[in-house]
């Protein structure tokens, strides 16, 4: 896919500051659902993972790949259910009580 | 078939990652924020599931049904309380599957008797050191935090000399790895030794500084699935892998900042040594004033404008809710009621936040520090519950005290403070606090649940 890896470079750099700069919009409020989230989304490695266990040998590959899929879902489904929970608790005003 | 499509899917999918993000920057639109990124990461799982490299769909599916039960019953399962823990504990996994993730691409190039450009070969060294580092390191902060182990600082004799050796060693392995990828004996020591260096570097750490390390663990597991993007040549990883490092590096300065200390300083300073040397200039002499939760009740009743300073002592005593109540009982009698957060109120960055939006405390009355601190000299009275250091005014004046220079709340200058305290003991640092002995400032000795109960008692008996 990325047959120069200066790109991949360029990539890496830009996107660095385009998440410094659409990070620090957030405020300290949410801070920890921030930080959950960010963390779900570093589980992208999940990709990485369905590929290396996805190839039609029964190796140690695949194994490693089926851990790695494993723990990269925890962190993906865990950290997006856990953010969307904290997230509702965020209100403005009380309703009903 | 040509796969054109796929790069374009993950294209999407860190467009909406991004989109997410930006939403965060307000409660009203973060729930769509976190749903876009949360649909950003199933078009990049999907369309790696259509891709044609993907062939043998067993491992795959289950791992993805065995992974996804396990975070479904975390997520729901978890205490809000418990939220640095179950973060540390997800971004563990994140760097753990980066890790695996390297390791299994380079046990394919040898099998296949392959030799992977440079570039790959550095990725790969990369990517296996930083994410076998963050999933030891996350599940120490976990033990830590999870009371497992010990929370304070662990040191022994050397410990930096034999650290920085270790890491030394692991700079060496990664240089003969990446030139010789075939010698996996080499790549196994390597790995060892990142997972041992994980370990290593999170016990000297003390609980009071976990933030930082779990702000820069969140980094580190999103540079894990950089590397693994430049292992894999995918553009989709890079991407999402450095927004995540962002994150991570800005609320490490964040916290770092909250406390006035170097990252240095938290990583290899154990706080124990700093502080030692302070304890002893405490109490000669000077008295406090301790009051009844009903006297405190008495003066609340006649203020207008209330600041509460929760820290984390509310929440180790369980009393968000019953602090709630009070503000509820103030206001029914006309009182204004905000909540001071700083930033280090909790045990990770925004912590308390989570903990009153639990309990019910609707957002806009939560203010950060910068906002609330012109505001204490109108405010009648500010009631600390369970917060110590951060609303110490030697902080501001005493330039031999530990703490001088960091950011404080400053509640002594509102016209009566109230603090409620189980015992005149120092804080987490061991630092004596001047605020207690104050003419403005009245001691209410109990636990911060019980006696909030018996103010809102008295209060409503009024």
């Amino acid at each position: 896919m990325l047959a120069d890896p200066t790109v991949a470079l360029t990539i890496f750099v830009l996107s660095l500051f385009v998440g410094i700069e659409v990070i620090s919009k957030v405020p300290p409020l949410l801070h920890t659902p921030l930080m959950s989230g960010a963390n779900a989304i570093s589980g992208i490695t999940i990709v990485g993972a369905i590929l290396a266990a996805g190839h039609a040998d029964r190796t140690w590959s695949s194994w490693l790949g089926f851990a790695a899929i494993v723990f990269a879902t925890v962190n993906v489904v865990g950290g997006f259910l856990v953010t969307d929970r904290m997230l509702g608790m965020f209100k403005r005003k009380r309703d009903g009580s | 078939m040509s796969e054109a499509w796929l790069p374009l899917a993950y294209l999407v999918a860190a467009v909406l990652f991004i989109l997410g993000i930006r939403n965060l920057s307000s409660p009203r639109s973060a729930p769509l924020g976190n749903a876009m990124a949360a649909a950003g990461m199933a078009i990049a799982v999907i369309a790696t599931l259509l891709a044609r490299d993907v062939v043998s769909y067993g491992f795959v599916i289950a791992g993805i049904v065995v992974g996804g039960a396990i975070g479904t019953v975390l997520a729901l399962r978890i205490q809000m309380t418990a939220m640095p823990q179950m973060v540390a504990l997800l971004n563990g996994f994140g760097g753990g599957a980066s890790g695996l993730v390297a390791s299994a691409e380079l046990l394919r190039y040898v099998r296949t008797d392959q030799t992977p450009d440079a570039v790959v070969s550095v990725a790969m060294v990369l990517g296996a050191l930083i994410g076998t580092l963050t999933f030891t390191g996350s599940l120490v902060a976990f033990a830590k935090l999870q009371e497992l182990m010990r929370g304070a600082p662990i040191t022994y004799p050397l410990q930096r000399s034999a650290n920085a050796l270790m890491g030394l060693g692991a700079v060496a392995l990664c240089v003969l790895v990446a030139l010789e990828p075939s010698e996996t004996t080499l790549y196994a020591g390597l790995v060892a030794l990142a997972a041992l260096l994980g370990v290593l570097l999170v016990i000297p750490i003390g609980g009071a500084d976990m933030p930082v390390v779990i702000s820069l663990l969140n980094s580190y597991s999103g540079l894990a699935a950089c590397a693994t993007g430049f292992v894999l040549g995918n553009s989709g990883l890079v991407i999402s892998g450095s927004l995540v490092g962002a994150a991570g590096i800005i609320l490490t300065k964040l916290m770092c900042d909250a406390m006035n200390r170097s990252l240095t300083n938290v990583l290899f300073g154990a706080f124990g040594q700093v502080a030692a040397g302070a304890v002893g200039a405490a109490a000669e002499g000077r008295t406090v004033k301790a009051y009844t939760a009903e006297d405190a009740a008495v003066i609340l009743s006649n203020a207008r404008h209330a600041v509460v300073v929760p820290g984390y002592g509310l929440a180790v005593a369980q009393a968000q809710h019953a602090t709630r109540e009070l503000a509820d009982a103030l206001e029914e009698r006309g009182c204004k009621v905000q909540f001071a957060i700083h930033p280090v109120a909790g045990r990770m960055p925004g912590h308390m936040n989570v903990l009153l939006a639990e309990a019910d405390v609707p957002y806009d009355k939560l203010v950060e520090m910068d906002q609330i601190n012109p505001q204490f000299p109108e405010t009648d009275v500010t009631l600390v519950l369970g917060a110590n250091d951060v609303v110490n005014p030697a902080a501001r004046s005493d330039t031999s005290s530990p703490i001088y220079g960091m950011p404080i709340l400053d509640v002594d200058r509102s016209r009566q403070v109230m603090v409620v305290k189980r015992s005149l003991n120092p804080g987490f640092a061991g630092i004596d606090n001047p605020l207690f002995y104050l003419d403005n400032t009245m001691m209410v000795f109990g636990d911060a649940k019980e006696t909030v109960l018996k103010i809102i008692e008295s209060l409503r008996a009024l």
